[in-house]
């Protein structure tokens, strides 16, 4: 399973830092998207994978802390998802506004000339 | 302690939030209103944050106050904690966003929509920033941070802000994905996000979780030094704040000290071998930044850009001074960040006014090579809505112009000056250990200072010569007295800092010394005491 999750981390890094660099302005937010959930991912994977543990406490029996994965990692990677949300959405309005005024999706805001 | 002195150290915080989403709920129109909001709320800021420095610097028992959110215990409890560094933070931050608001007024406040919110949801981010001593919460407020100054970039739409607007967002956006690596990586080596619990765990780690812990840190550094604008990762920072508006740009130049704030702390809790964590790089990262904030300086055409590069300049010293770890020049570069922060404010406001009128020239004369007739009446218009004009503003200007521009380069008598000076007498002073090993590493920064302040002065006397010389048509800015008055707070400010050098550098110097002794803070922070149980405390 880590090898699994290692790789589709990785295969998600590569395809978001790859579209990154491209010059189209759509490329660059999907690929901001990707990276995003390579991250999630990524950090989720800190708090050690586990199966079949519940990262919230059961209250009618004695905590045996063992039987429980991390919860900590679990609420950041719920806090990252609403900031990275947030802040792609602001991406984008401006990815438009910028597509109105230069009439281009070039990040530049102009075509190379090539 | 009673009770609202102890919870002042979340009113930082508290305050602009309030205002601004006060603010939210009037209209554009309502512009008086949202000004006196603002204002008051900038207001208590500074004071709340004048009492908080004056409370930790007169305290001796305590390195800092700690405040622990929802009364948890020490380590589990998200906490803010306000030492000396931090309270120095929160001032500079309230005295450079007072006059950026009330320079803001006449214009800028203007030409977009929810410009004061934005402005106060900016101080909220930096001053949570400033404050807390959560890892993930210092992600958390340096997005509140971030995501109100992308709408300032962007206020007042022109073409050029909404392209560096469009490279700063993405910039920015891949610097806090590898902010949350870094946050990740930390948090599976040590197993926690408290900044001093971290630093604790940090000097018993075993097997591959140590390689982790720096892997992590290094990884924080770069989200921190993006930020800052160290050179490969700074390109963006020039085109940004030069094409940003003016007061926007002046509290910008607060912003990029964040990264040197955050830097600072979390290097020097994770030390290793006796010096900051990865200091060597942040020296030579420093001094590269300061060479290419020197040669930019003098490459710029336009003042905007030129003032940009001071930011930089500023940057780079305060790195390269951070490098060399040692309490004595760390303690200088407090001194300088005070000094070139406001300084670079003022200038941002300077040379927007001096711009502005250059610019409504040219374009006057590019109308009336066009339609002759027309121009005249045009500019007529213009004049009869410019209401209370400063009297004598060109000579203000220059006389602004010449103050900053000294404490930019570093001449006596003001503060740009005393402050080289601490860190010069701190590589190379007597009591500075030069003659060991890093002598190459002194003499580098040593001469870089000094170059710096050469190349800024030959960058500003030309700058100078041709705005307030060169013109043969006598330049005549029209400023009121709206626009005049922040830059003369902020000049009064550096006077006061000179006047002042005594027990500002006291305060400074106590707060190296407790930056460059973790054990301080790991004190005070792990073994603050919860607040008991109101209900108990009554019975």
């Amino acid at each position: 399973m880590e090898l699994l999750i290692a790789l589709a981390i990785g295969t998600l890094t590569a395809s978001g830092v790859w579209l990154l660099l491209r010059p189209r302005t759509y490329q660059v937010v999907i690929g901001l998207a990707l990276l995003s959930y390579a991250v999630n991912l990524f950090i989720f994977s800190m708090g050690r994978l586990r199966v079949n543990a519940p990262p919230v406490l059961d209250g009618s029996s004695p905590v045996d802390p063992a039987v429980y994965t991390d919860p900590l990692p679990q609420a950041l990677v719920l806090t990252a998802i609403v900031i990275g949300f947030a802040t792609t959405a602001l991406f984008l309005v401006v990815l438009i506004v910028s597509r109105g005024i230069s009439g281009t999706d070039h990040v530049d805001g102009r075509e190379s000339e090539r | 302690m009673n009770l609202d002195l102890q919870h002042i150290v979340i009113a930082p915080i508290l305050i602009p939030l309030i205002a601004g989403a006060m603010m939210l709920f009037f209209d554009d129109r309502e512009r008086r209103l949202k000004t006196v909001i603002s204002l008051a709320s900038t207001g208590a800021l500074l004071a709340v944050a004048a009492m908080m420095l004056w409370r930790v610097h007169n305290d001796n028992d305590a390195a800092a106050l700690v405040y622990l959110l929802g009364n948890w215990p020490a380590p589990i409890a998200i906490n803010l904690v306000l030492d000396r560094l931090s309270a120095i933070m929160l001032v500079v931050t309230a005295i450079v966003a007072i006059p950026a608001i009330v320079f803001a007024i006449e214009r800028w406040a203007r030409v977009g929509p929810h410009f004061f919110t934005l402005f106060q949801f900016l101080l909220v981010g930096l001053n949570g920033a400033f404050l807390t001593g959560d890892l993930f919460n210092l992600f958390v407020f340096f997005e509140v941070m971030l995501a109100a100054s992308y709408g300032l970039v962007l206020h007042g739409s022109a073409p050029s802000r909404v392209k560096a607007g469009l490279h700063y967002i993405v910039i920015n956006l891949v610097a806090s994905l590898i902010f949350l690596i870094g946050i990740a990586l930390v948090f599976g080596a040590t197993g926690s996000l408290n900044m001093a619990e971290i630093a604790l765990r940090a000097q018993s780690l075993e097997g591959f979780t140590e390689p982790a812990l720096h892997v992590g840190l290094a990884m924080l550094g770069l989200a921190f030094l993006v930020k800052a604008g160290m050179w490969p990762l700074g390109f963006w920072l020039v085109p940004t704040y030069a094409s940003a508006a003016a007061p926007v740009a002046a509290v910008f130049s607060m912003l990029s000290k964040v990264g040197i704030y955050s830097l600072l702390r979390l290097a020097l809790l994770v030390p290793a071998g006796g010096e900051a964590f990865g200091s060597a790089l942040i020296f030579i990262g420093g001094a590269v930044t300061l060479i290419f904030a020197s040669i930019g300086v003098l490459a710029s055409q336009s003042m905007q850009r030129a003032s940009a590069y001071f930011v930089l300049m500023s940057s780079g010293t305060l790195l390269a001074t951070f490098g060399m770890s040692e309490p004595a020049a760390t303690a200088g570069a407090l001194m300088y960040l005070l000094s070139s922060t406001l300084a670079v404010s003022a200038f941002f406001m300077v040379v927007e006014l001096l711009e502005r009128e250059r610019d409504a020239a040219a374009d006057v004369l590019a109308v009336t090579m066009e339609a002759y007739g027309e121009a005249a009446s045009e500019d007529e218009g213009e004049e009869a809505e410019v209401r209370r004009l400063m009297p004598g503003a060109l000579a203000i200007l220059g006389i602004g112009f010449s103050l900053l521009a000294m404490v930019l380069i570093g001449l006596p008598p003001l503060s740009g000056f005393l402050s080289k000076f601490a860190i010069l007498h701190a590589i190379m002073g007597p009591a500075s250990h030069a003659g060991e090993g890093d002598a190459a590493m002194r003499i580098a920064l040593a001469v870089l200072l000094i170059l710096s302040g050469v190349t800024a002065l030959i960058a500003l006397s030309r700058m100078g010569i041709r705005t307030f010389w060169a013109p043969v048509e006598p330049m005549q800015p029209r400023v009121t007295i709206t626009e005049t008055a922040p830059i003369l707070f902020l000049i009064t400010v550096l006077f006061a800092l000179v006047l002042l050098a005594g027990p500002v550098m006291a305060v400074v110097t106590a707060a190296a010394a407790d930056l460059h002794d973790p054990s301080r803070y790991l004190g005070a922070v792990l073994g603050a005491e919860h607040v008991p149980p109101f209900a108990q405390e009554s019975k």
